[in-house]
């Protein structure tokens, strides 16, 4: 074990010795445009978000649904790119830890070490990557943890109990349970599996867990905590809103307002162990 | 060797040792692998599991092998093209007819032995992508062989271009769904397959169209189409008595091509190559030879060329043929590129169109867009070969799909058929 906790750990146990769940909005950089995803970090890091997940828009986002598809899309086709979000996020100051969503094949292209020392610069305190299973991330793992960040790892509702356990303990940071079987989305109902999952999960790991994909409602997140998940990772309902909105600043003030109420729903849930 | 020696030295394993093609985890060389969302890990561990219990049964290997005889039609003939050889007044030229198969294309050996494993493996529904739509209507066949249900994904462009195929598939009972998303295009049916089967993984079998994909795909479609390469040794062995000196397939995600290679890759003295689609021309940025022009990267599962920009984003691949119109390649044909075993090259859109054009004047056989890129590359590799030597060309599929393309692009250029 790293003696020195990371940021995304320390986090995680802050929260949890005020007893209280972490909220983690995400959003895709570059949509609308670069200035207001910079814009929209910062009024996240202001209005109750306690880490926050930034997407790479990626020409083939295999794990994503309609909507982040719809924003990389966007985002491509002017122009957005890796370097061009990780200078902007240089000079950004956010008290919440930042974890920078990518697929693969933009880090190949870069190298492993390159994208490493880039994203140190940029101050991001985690990694996800949503095509990489255990059995591929071995190198990107050691890298990312020299240099340390953290490399979280996915388990989903398809995992094995025994292959949970070896995901939870190659992961760092948390472990983010992919909540259903599909793709990135809003979804009416969460599936009725996940806390029996949770549990199993719980059993494999101390690391802190996250459940993202399919929350979309303040709703949907209190039941996520009362289940006993310690994050509820909130991505399409963010990214719609700064989509449909007709002029940024007001998408700017959507956002503000249901990360609040994201928020305040998961202050309803305290946990008695703390 | 009479006696081992005491101590062995380390056993250096041949590079194409079919033990290393791929490894155990996937891997060719660098190339391969699982580049997949977790959701699908244990999807295709089942499924490797279940294609390496059922490929090594006998009763499996016996129901395959009758339904490629009696459904497909197998086995296909190899064709000595007198006309096309005099032609050229180089070496002799057969043609592997993969087009005399049913449904018309090689595509049919595969989508046959997956859906015997979806059967085996207790999946009733069965997704699948396509291009050019031979492979959508190989499985919608099948599926209606086996009373699977069938959903096919095609990009909505090339539901356009070929537009008797999705006709075809409808007749036979699949769902077609148009992919508006990205370029419209093979590459964005392949992504939207994928996400159906992580949406419904737990009840339903992925029949992928190409040797490309997560392991254990590469493998299994080459399993599958390896009949190719084994009829063709036997055909030769009664036709002349011998090898080929030369098989010459087209490749976009290569399955033809690795169908008739595979067989002959422990044999030195069979030159393999293989021809991607030049498009517009290899200068221009409208092409699909990721062999060629591509670099290194991850698509669709799986480590290999790619047609790529400076920032990992994939490009839009361009090609007359939708089956050749895909940026990425089977990891398979980069190892062998790499390791120097099998040749490249590219052929244009207006090469391809002479070549149809040719073997349809001289044989009275209209080859696919596709194939006719393979059979454009004699004009280059004839002059180098001597009377005696042998050329085998994958014929994989028939043109009448081709049909309104080739004429709107001649129309375009002011000539008719």
């Amino acid at each position: 074990m790293d003696p020195i906790p990371t940021r995304i750990t320390a986090c995680f146990q802050a929260l949890r010795s005020r007893g209280e769940k972490a909220l983690i909005p995400y959003l895709t950089a570059g949509d609308p445009n670069l200035e207001t995803t910079f814009a929209a970090l910062q009024v996240l890091d202001q209005s109750g978000a306690d880490l926050i997940e930034l997407g790479v828009p990626y020409s083939d986002p295999l794990a994503d649904g309609p909507v982040i598809q719809a924003a990389a899309t966007r985002a491509l086709s002017r122009g957005v790119t890796l370097g061009a979000i990780l200078q902007g996020l240089r000079r950004l100051s956010l008290q919440a830890p930042l974890i920078l969503f990518t697929y693969y094949n933009p880090i190949h292209q870069l190298g492993i070490p390159n994208f490493l020392h880039q994203l140190r610069q940029a101050g991001c305190a985690g990694l996800v990557v949503p095509d990489l299973p255990l059995e591929e991330a071995g190198s990107l793992r050691q890298a990312a943890q020299a240099e340390g960040i953290d490399l979280i790892l996915l388990v989903a509702p398809t995992s094995p109990p025994e292959r949970m356990g070896r995901i939870a303990q190659q992961s760092s940071g948390f472990v983010y349970l992919v909540s259903t079987t599909g793709v990135t989305g809003e979804r009416a109902t969460l599936e009725k599996r996940i806390p029996a999952l949770l549990q199993q999960l719980r059993q494999q790991t101390p690391l802190p867990i996250g459940v993202g994909f399919g929350i979309s409602t303040p709703d949907q997140a209190r039941q996520i905590a009362l289940w006993g998940a310690d994050a509820a990772i909130v991505g399409s309902a963010f990214v719609q809103r700064l989509a449909k909105a007709s002029t940024p600043e007001e998408g700017l003030q959507q956002i503000a307002h249901f990360c609040r109420a994201l928020k305040a729903a998961l202050q309803e849930v305290t946990t008695p162990e703390c | 060797m009479t006696s081992a020696p005491l101590a062995s030295p380390p056993r250096v394993l041949d590079p194409l040792d079919p033990q290393v093609r791929p490894d155990p985890q996937g891997r060719f060389g660098p190339f391969g692998g699982r580049f997949v969302p977790e959701t699908l890990m244990s999807a295709l561990t089942e499924l490797e599991e279940a294609f390496e219990q059922h490929w090594r049964d006998p009763g499996f290997r016996a129901e395959f092998h009758s339904l490629l005889r009696d459904f497909v039609g197998r086995p296909s003939p190899l064709y000595f093209a007198q006309r096309l050889t005099e032609h050229y007044g180089g070496p002799q030229i057969y043609l592997k007819r993969e087009d005399l198969n049913h449904t018309g294309a090689h595509k049919i050996n595969n989508a046959l032995g997956q859906a015997l494993l979806a059967v085996r493996m207790g999946k009733r529904r069965v997704i699948a992508e396509t291009g050019a739509g031979q492979h959508g209507v190989a499985t919608a066949t099948v599926c209606a062989r086996f009373g699977l249900e069938c959903v096919i994904y095609m990009g909505a462009l090339d539901m356009e271009r070929q537009a008797p195929n999705v006709q075809r598939m409808r007749l036979l009972g699949a769902e077609v769904r148009g992919v508006e998303a990205g370029t419209c295009t093979l590459k964005d049916a392949l992504s939207e397959a994928i996400r159906d089967w992580v949406t419904n993984v737990e009840t339903t079998h992925y029949v992928i169209g190409t040797v490309a994909g997560p392991h254990p795909y590469p493998k299994l479609v080459r399993a599958f189409h390896d009949v190719i390469g084994q009829e063709t040794r036997q055909q030769c062995q009664e036709q002349w008595g011998g090898l080929p000196d030369v098989l010459l397939a087209c490749v976009g995600g290569g399955s033809n091509a690795l169908g008739l290679f595979n067989e002959f890759v422990r044999d030195p003295g069979v030159r393999l190559i293989g021809i991607e689609a030049a498009g517009e021309g290899l200068h221009t940025p409208r092409h699909a030879a990721t062999l060629n022009r591509g670099r290194i990267g991850v698509l669709h599962g799986a480590m290999s060329y790619l047609l790529q920009d400076e920032e990992g984003q994939v490009q839009e691949a361009h090609s007359i043929s939708a089956g050749l119109d895909y940026p990425g390649v089977g990891p398979e044909h980069s190892y062998l590129k790499e390791i120097g075993r099998a040749e490249y090259y590219a052929a244009t859109d207006d090469e391809a169109v002479e070549a149809l054009l040719l073997l349809s004047r001289l044989e009275g056989i209209i080859p696919a867009l596709e194939t006719a890129h393979a059979l454009a590359y004699l004009k280059t590799l004839a002059p180098q070969l001597d009377p005696q030597q042998r050329v085998v060309v994958n014929c994989s599929g028939r043109g009448d799909k081709d049909l309104n393309t080739v004429f709107k692009y001649l129309q375009q250029r002011g000539r008719s058929f």
